[in-house]
């Protein structure tokens, strides 16, 4: 009764007038309302009376238990495996899809043992304090070298602070990723 | 056995004996004042928890579980907050209206509650136009949200006061008629002979489908005229910020927010008066032991479960439906409820005539 119905049913029922039509097709207009604000209410009821679906999280009291979405994303980290390798070439691809840039990629030039100049990252620099976390620059890696964390902790007192470089020291690229 | 109607009697009778007739009256008076204020106060502390535990539970929150023991302290502490603020008068606003509008809100809900029986035999004031009554006060609830919408000089304050004067007007009709009903039935306006032409079953059981459509009818009318969502176009806080009392700060918007929850109370307590029997327990019919057995259930349980449960659904409807639009509101009024409930009069007056109840 209450929905939209009604107000389309107004300029509706003006030329088709009286008659057995119009006053079936009223009686189905509150049948068909009434019905669609039971359904309303089923749902309601069925959320008021079953408490395990509740969703709130009393954050800083269940900080070790905390159940974040799978799609939740809180900063740009590398990834790095035990040897203090990444899989990040250099490409900038992420540093291009970046639409306010965030992402500033210091390249250098290794030497390969055979004496070829192969380039590589000196700095990932990562601003977290310009990031809207779009997650453009995770879909635009070809290499899955970086991803998103779920920590969100981010408040620090010295805005510096949030300009980090994403690479570990000393690492290199994983052998075999190009 | 200790009940509300045996309490008064006594203290009735020792006033008696202890004062002349004058002096009694003045006391009895004043205690019925005082009693009125108290069941105000613990009704706007206990029903705005309430709205926050049962709008928290249907959306799928915890709700408030911080203040004291499950969050049950949280709304006294609100209160605390209220009493403390400044209560601030606008430059440009008229200065007496303004402080008059939450004064006589609440005025009109300290005077709808003196026909409401609250148990067996205790009633403020038993009179024999209760019905009458109630719809005749409760109509002026919306002077104080013009006046206040008014007196605000803001245009989403008097805008708020506008609407809600359209809406009240209006749904006054289908709400009456709805009452109209029970009245027709019962042959009463007296809300005691009322309760006692249920002591046989309710009339939402004994009249069926007409006073079930009535008492349909009735909720969504009250709803609207209490101002609650879906019909809350005067405060309508995503349009008018907060409607008719936007300007409105402290312990005077306290007494708004106190007025709207104690006439939700009351709308509801008339509806359990009208349809559930008010204080009368279940009862079938002729089944002697079946109603025995349910008069061991004190009157004033049944009266206040009733009530609640009342309450329940109003704040139910509120977090479920989205907001009405204005002119969605008058068509639903004037379309709908208001044909259907002249229709259904007609028909329990056939229904009165030929005896057609149980």
């Amino acid at each position: 009764m209450s929905n939209n119905s009604n107000y389309k049913d107004s300029s509706k029922a003006s030329p088709s007038g009286g008659g057995l039509e119009g006053a079936s097709s009223y009686l189905k207009d509150i049948f068909n309302g009434l019905k669609s604000l039971v359904i309303g209410l089923r749902r309601t009821f069925y959320y008021f009376t079953h408490h395990k679906e509740i969703i709130t999280q009393q954050y800083p009291d269940n900080r070790e238990t905390m159940n974040l979405p799978e799609r939740f994303k809180g900063e740009v980290v590398m990834l790095h495996d035990e040897n203090n390798e990444h899989a990040c070439t250099g490409c900038t691809a992420c540093e291009l899809a970046c639409p306010n840039a965030t992402i500033k990629i210091i390249t250098k030039f290794d030497i390969t043992p055979e004496g070829k100049k192969k380039k590589a990252i000196d700095k990932f620099v990562y601003h977290l304090e310009l990031c809207t976390m779009c997650n453009l620059c995770i879909v635009a890696c070809p290499t899955d070298a970086i991803k998103m964390a779920q920590t969100f902790e981010h408040s620090v007192f010295n805005r510096a602070d949030l300009t980090k470089v994403l690479n570990k020291p000393g690492s290199k690229i994983r052998e075999g990723v190009e | 056995m200790l009940s509300f109607s045996t309490i008064s009697k006594s203290i009735d009778s020792w006033l008696r004996a202890t004062f002349s007739d004058t002096w009694t009256m003045v006391i009895e008076m004043l205690i019925a004042g005082i009693c009125v204020i108290s069941l105000f106060a613990i009704l706007g502390l206990i029903l705005v928890l309430m709205e926050r535990k049962v709008s928290a539970w249907m959306q799928i929150r915890l709700g408030p579980n911080r203040v004291g023991p499950k969050g049950m302290f949280q709304s006294l502490a609100d209160t605390i907050k209220l009493l403390v603020k400044e209560g601030l008068t606008p430059d440009g606003a008229d200065k007496f209206l303004f402080n008059l509008a939450p004064i006589l809100a609440i005025i009109v809900a300290m005077l709808l509650m003196a026909p409401i029986a609250f148990a067996k035999d205790f009633q403020l004031w038993n009179m024999n136009i209760g019905v009458l009554y109630v719809s005749a006060v409760s109509s002026m609830m919306v002077i104080s949200i013009l006046m206040a919408g008014w007196a605000s000089n803001n245009k989403y304050s008097l805008m708020g006061a506008m609407r809600s004067g359209a809406q009240i007007v209006s749904y006054e009709l289908s709400a009456g008629l709805s009452i109209l009903v029970v009245v027709v039935l019962s042959g009463s306006l007296n809300l005691n002979e009322i309760i006692q032409s249920q002591a046989d079953g309710w009339w939402i059981f004994k009249g069926h489908i007409p006073v079930i459509i009535a008492f349909i009818i009735f909720i969504i009318a009250v709803t609207a005229e209490t101002n609650r969502a879906p019909f809350d176009l005067a405060e309508a806080e995503s349009e008018l910020t907060a409607g008719f009392h936007t300007e409105y700060s402290g312990m005077k918007f306290a007494l708004f927010f106190l007025a709207e929850y104690v006439n939700v109370f009351i709308v509801c307590a008339i509806g359990a008066t009208l349809f559930f029997g008010g204080w009368m327990p279940f009862h079938i019919g002729n089944w002697q032991g079946f109603n025995h057995v349910m008069d061991f259930i004190p009157s004033s349980i049944w009266f206040f479960g009733k009530t609640f449960f009342l309450i329940f659904l109003i704040m139910w409807f509120r977090w479920t439906f989205p907001r009405l639009r204005i002119d969605q509101l008058l068509n639903l009024e004037w379309k709908y409820l208001l044909p259907i409930s002249m229709f259904n009069l007609l028909l329990v007056t056939a229904i009165a005539i030929l005896g057609w109840y149980f």
